[in-house]
């Protein structure tokens, strides 16, 4: 094109030419490098950011399993209410903030304005309860509780309530069976904290904010099996949130169910016997304290010999779980944790200590057949038993003469083993000892005393042996104060006890004297048990020495009913004892019913048929009236009922404790009939409830069948007595579903 | 109609209508065919970005998906028919119609601070016509300075009285240009300001008027810039809209989301894109004004780096064809007229493509040939229509 002629350009125009040219293409240049650098450099940085752009997850909260007792009954499941949440991102939307719809919604509900308003701000440290702990993209549940009729009012005028909703969801219930409320073997849930949330990040079940986690009870022990899964949904969204497609969706999946070896009927009636053994206790007049029982708390466990499993579980006194559904409220929290409930958030039954009594003269027993002494004896049943000064009393100093260990066990002679604990001592070295054998110490750590039994649900205590080792920490631990206290005293003349037992302590409390070895044999002292071990031991002389770790889970069942985990019993230890030791103990405890310590509270007891063994105690705990304690067995049960400052083990619990073996067996009222039909539970249950398809109908089904009832039971003199209606105006809330605060449908 | 009209003799042999068309030395023969195929074929691309950046915006649309491809290609139709009208009258004739046209202009963008204009984002520059149509009288602005400009500046160069504008005529020429730019400035419309700054720059540039001139022109423009930024004449969604060019991490819920969600597009569409209708980002709307200032990011985000830079390459095409015109005019006139175009273009396409890749401040100006919009479209086609004018002029070469 360099020969064009007649153009009307100059050289010095053609020049300007080139250069605009230039400059033109350097700015296409300047755009090329860019887009390289952007889409081919960068690309994939870019990529990420137009995902996680596009991508927003729903969570949907997984239904949480049903705790079941033997028989498939649910202890605790979930029901359908409505629940009424708001979504703070719609609320903020508002000009005002969404106050004018929170106060319109508190008309509604019938609450106070300002009461809604705490409920749906945010937790911070300033801010006091209730407030809303979860992620603020979550709907806000403000009630649990709505009726239909406040649900329409909502629903049918969405434009009067942006942000609001009102739909079925699934809460948790504890339905207390045939009146059987398990209070602290169910335990609760309660919003999780956001160090759990943060600990549970890397796991591949990680917690929500808005999630509940267990406590206590099984809700806790079992709390991952109950769970479930949330179901994440991935919406692809566009600029404003609306959803412009799907990108994935894991379903929610169900917990599991666990099926318990509690049985509603058995826990029923426990719990009755046990509280009314309590007020019984507190109309009887105690002769030591010049005043009626106070009878403050009490536990009371039946276990199946066979494998170590809880059929009943009581703890007085107790509180109803519901309370803890949806949140508990601040009068109620300070109700359950204060010192004049006397805590009934504690589980006593594995979590209350006390002194055994008589109850340990089983363990006694044993350690003196172990340590030689002849089971004939004779040992001589005096009404006192002196070591120097001191002088140890029978209870109301009752002597029997010479009997023999068994006959010492039926009466509950308190000198026999004394005597027996006192030559032991004194074989073993007495203050200066070599090498003891430590007979009595030994064997009550063999029956498991001194340590957790492993059940199954959480918060469970040790107990205490005081052997040498105990009287050494001890010592240990507290000679300075005790030495600084006799220091200062030292020349007190008559010093008061708590003075006194200071100044003995400071130079050698760490001997195992005398004092302590009798007195530990008969149970009394610094020994502490829990009504699980004692339990646990009992289970144990019943079914020939296997000591099981208890446990209440018999099964993880799937929702579906098909996979079934059972929890297998777990022997965890053998009593020490020979098999002639074992029936001779079994036959002395029968002894006890027949013509002991507790015969007066079992006559009539059909013995032929069901041969009931028990040992009574009362132990002695100092500043306050006595813990009763009745340890009992049968061939296939045991039973163990203690109240505190309750009085004597029979006469605290004797009655109790045959009621429920009535009702178990089916004892007749005039005593010697016995229709199994009509016991609750004649033979231990063994097999799991029918789950298969019944194992969803037991969640689902049921639900869906309350949920049924609850529309057709819409209040009365409505425009809604036919149901269809009602569930035709809530339809648009189930197809609706929220995203982060945006509506689509 | 009498029987002796077919009598009437002529000096050279017939001719079909076709062959007039295509024979030696006819219009058609002179035209710039690769210019026209690279316009073609812009706009083609053009018309299916706007279509898939459009075709889920039910909130524009009223439920119709072709509610804007349908407007788009009618807006091309109408700009191909003032292109060859364009062409038909020639850039020579045009000359007569421009005062007409200039004033036409003038009120046009007077009429648009009137109450007769509407705004759309912050930018009073719009008549709405109805009917989903709207005019943006600042586009045929463009037009009207560079045929006007290239007149005064052409006029006693091409007769032969002088061998390059002296000072009076260049003082003229700006004088034309000055007071629609400043009406333009009280919209404000910033975006076509500078534009119509390139395009001045470039008419100077053409018309061999003295390099202080020039370089007066970048200073005027620098220290005017700052003047303005400093007497506030900016309203604040301008200023913004610079400081979340600089930075939009800012406030990137705010200005700065329009150009990180651009190159958040365009990044994620890698070196072969997301495929045509199946970009993420685009049916997502993530990006606001995207069928029109921000088209250049479904061209980046669904046809990937070589689609985008085949779009920046047919920019380069039609601006290599127009430099080329701009050589070979037989007349300073035409010279001018058509460097004019390619300082418009040029800068046009840069600063919009440049502002989807986050290297210019956002400002509305649409993509030529490819963005949704008449106004653009119709001043477009002119303008080819007026570079194939000037080329069909000179004669064709042996």
């Amino acid at each position: 094109m360099s020969n064009i002629p007649e153009t009307g350009r100059t050289s010095r125009i053609t020049i300007r030419l080139v250069v605009l040219q230039v400059l033109v293409f350097s700015l296409l240049l300047t755009l090329g490098g860019r887009l390289w650098y952007l889409q081919i450099r960068n690309g994939q940085e870019y990529d990420a950011k137009a995902a996680s752009n596009q991508i927003q997850q729903v969570v949907t909260p997984a239904v949480r399993g049903s705790i079941l007792d033997d028989r498939g009954v649910p202890l605790a499941d979930n029901e359908t209410r409505l629940v009424v949440s708001a979504n703070r991102t719609d609320l903020l939307e508002q000009a005002d903030d969404g106050t004018a719809v929170l106060t319109r919604l508190a008309g509604v509900l019938g609450m106070k304005p300002k009461d809604v308003e705490d409920k749906v701000r945010l937790c911070d440290a300033h801010t006091p309860r209730p407030c809303w702990n979860g992620s603020p993209y979550q709907p806000i549940p403000i009630t649990d509780a709505a009726t239909t009729q406040q649900a329409l009012q909502i629903m049918e005028r969405r434009e009067d309530f942006p942000g609001i909703t009102a739909e079925p969801t699934a809460v948790r219930q504890y339905p207390s069976p045939d009146k059987a409320n398990a209070a602290q073997v169910l335990g609760y849930l309660s919003p999780v904290t956001d160090k759990e949330v943060a600990a549970s990040e890397k796991t591949d079940n990680p917690l929500l904010r808005s999630d509940q986690i267990g406590r206590s009870g099984l809700e806790s022990t079992y709390d991952s099996q109950l769970r479930g899964k949330a179901g994440v949904t991935r919406y692809q969204v566009d600029n404003l949130g609306r959803v412009i497609g799907k990108a994935g969706d894991t379903p929610a999946v169900p917990g599991d169910n666990v099926v318990t070896s509690i049985d509603a009927k058995v826990q029923a009636i426990t719990e009755k016997e046990l509280n009314d053994a309590m007020k019984a206790a507190r109309t009887t007049y105690d002769p030591v304290t010049h005043r009626n029982f106070k009878a403050d708390s009490g536990a009371a466990i039946v276990m199946d010999n066979h494998t170590g499993q809880i059929i009943a579980m009581a703890s007085e006194p107790t509180y109803d779980p519901n309370e803890w559904v949806g949140g508990i409220s601040f009068k109620n929290y300070q109700a359950l944790t204060d010192a004049k409930s006397n805590y009934p958030l504690l589980n006593r039954a594995i979590q209350g200590e006390s002194a055994p009594g008589s109850t340990f003269k089983v363990v006694s027993t044993s350690a003196a057949i172990r340590a030689g002494y002849s089971e004939d004896g004779p040992y001589d049943c005096s009404s006192s038993f002196s070591i120097g000064s001191q002088v140890f009393h029978n209870d109301e100093n009752e002597s029997y003469g010479p009997i023999s260990l068994a006959r010492a066990l039926e009466v509950s002679c308190d000198t026999v083993f004394y005597g027996i604990a006192y030559d032991q001592w004194k074989k073993d070295g007495g203050t200066d000892p070599k090498h003891p054998k430590d007979w009595f110490y030994k064997t009550a750590h063999d029956f498991g005393l001194g340590a957790k039994t492993g059940v199954d649900i959480p918060g469970e205590v040790s107990g205490r042996v005081p052997d040498r080792q105990w009287k050494k920490d001890f010592w240990e631990e507290n000679k300075a104060g005790w030495c600084a206290t006799a220091k200062k005293h030292k020349n007190d003349p008559n010093p008061p006890l708590k003075i006194a037992i200071a100044i003995e302590n400071c130079p050698d409390g760490y001997v195992l004297r005398a004092g302590d070895s009798v007195n530990y044999a008969i149970g009394q002292g610094d020994t502490l048990v829990t009504p699980v071990q004692m339990a646990r031991i009992y289970a144990a002389l019943a079914n020939g020495g296997t000591l099981y770790q208890p446990t209440i889970g018999k099964a993880v069942v799937s929702p579906d009913g098909k996979t079934v985990t059972p929890i297998r019993p777990k022997v965890t230890g053998k009593l020490p004892d020979s098999k002639s030791t074992l029936s001779y103990i079994n036959q002395a405890l029968a002894g006890v019913v027949t013509e002991g310590t507790a015969d007066w509270k079992f006559q009539g007891w059909p013995q032929d048929k069901i041969p009931l063994h028990a040992k009574t105690g009362t132990a002695e705990v100092s500043g306050k009236q006595s813990t009763s304690w009745f340890d009992t067995y049968t061939k296939d049960y045991t039973i163990v009922m203690t109240i505190s400052q309750g009085g004597t083990g029979s006469g605290g619990s004797g009655e109790a404790v045959r009621r429920i073996y009535e009702a178990m067996y089916g004892v007749q009222k005039d005593g010697q009939k016995i229709d199994p039909k009509k016991g609750i539970m004649p033979q231990p249950v063994t097999a799991l409830p029918k789950m298969s398809g019944d194992g969803a109908a037991v969640t689902q089904a049921a639900d869906t069948a309350r949920f049924d009832d609850f529309f057709a039971n819409t209040p009365a003199g409505g425009p809604a007595q036919d149901p269809a209606p009602v569930l035709a105006a809530l339809t648009p809330t189930r197809t609706e579903k929220l995203l982060y605060g945006r509506k689509y449908t | 109609m009498s029987a002796h009209t077919y009598a009437v003799r002529r000096f050279s042999p017939e001719k079909s209508t076709l062959g007039k068309l295509f024979a030696r030395d006819s219009a058609v023969r002179r035209m710039d065919w690769l210019l026209l195929l690279a316009t073609v074929v812009l706009c083609g691309i053009g018309t299916l970005l706007v279509y898939s950046a459009t075709r889920n915006r039910t909130n524009l649309t009223h439920g119709d998906q072709y509610y804007f491809l349908i407007r788009h290609v009618m807006n091309a139709g109408i700009g191909a028919g003032l292109c060859i009208g364009a062409m038909a009258i020639g850039h020579h004739r045009m000359r007569t119609i421009v005062p007409f046209f200039y004033v036409l202009s003038i009120l046009g963008i007077l009429a648009v601070l009137s109450p007769l204009g509407s705004t759309v984002n912050g930018a009073h520059s719009w008549i709405v016509i109805g009917g989903g149509f709207s005019l943006q009288p600042s586009e045929f602005v463009k037009i009207s300075i560079i045929i006007g400009m290239a007149m005064v500046l052409s006029a006693k160069v091409d007769a032969g009285d002088q061998v390059q504008p002296d000072h009076r005529t260049v003082m003229q020429a700006l004088g034309i240009a000055l007071l629609p730019i400043l009406i333009i400035l009280l919209m404000p419309d910033l975006g076509s300001v500078m534009v119509l700054g390139a395009i001045i720059l470039g008419v100077l540039l053409a018309s061999g008027a003295s390099n202080r001139w020039i370089f007066g022109l970048i200073g005027a423009g620098i220290v005017g810039s700052i003047l303005v930024w400093q007497l506030g004449i900016l309203d604040k969604y301008q200023i913004d809209r610079f400081a979340a060019f600089a930075n939009p991490a800012l406030d990137p819920s705010g200005v700065g989301y329009n150009t990180s969600q651009a190159r958040i597009a365009i990044g994620s569409g890698g070196l072969l894109g997301k495929g045509l209708f199946h970009g993420s980002q685009t049916s997502g709307q993530f990006v606001p004004e995207q069928q029109t200032d921000f088209v250049f990011s479904v061209a980046g985000e669904e046809l990937g780096f070589v689609g985008a830079a085949f779009i920046v390459a047919l920019i380069g095409v039609i601006l290599w064809r127009a430099c080329s015109i701009a050589r070979s005019a037989t007349d300073l006139y035409g010279t001018i007229v058509a460097a004019g175009v390619v300082a418009w273009f040029a800068f046009q396409s840069f600063e919009n493509i440049g502002m989807t890749l986050g290297i210019m401040p956002v400002t509305g100006i649409p993509l030529p040939f490819v963005s949704y919009g008449g106004s653009s479209m119709f001043a477009n086609f002119i303008a080819i229509g007026m570079l194939q004018s000037v080329r069909m002029q000179r004669p064709v070469s042996a």
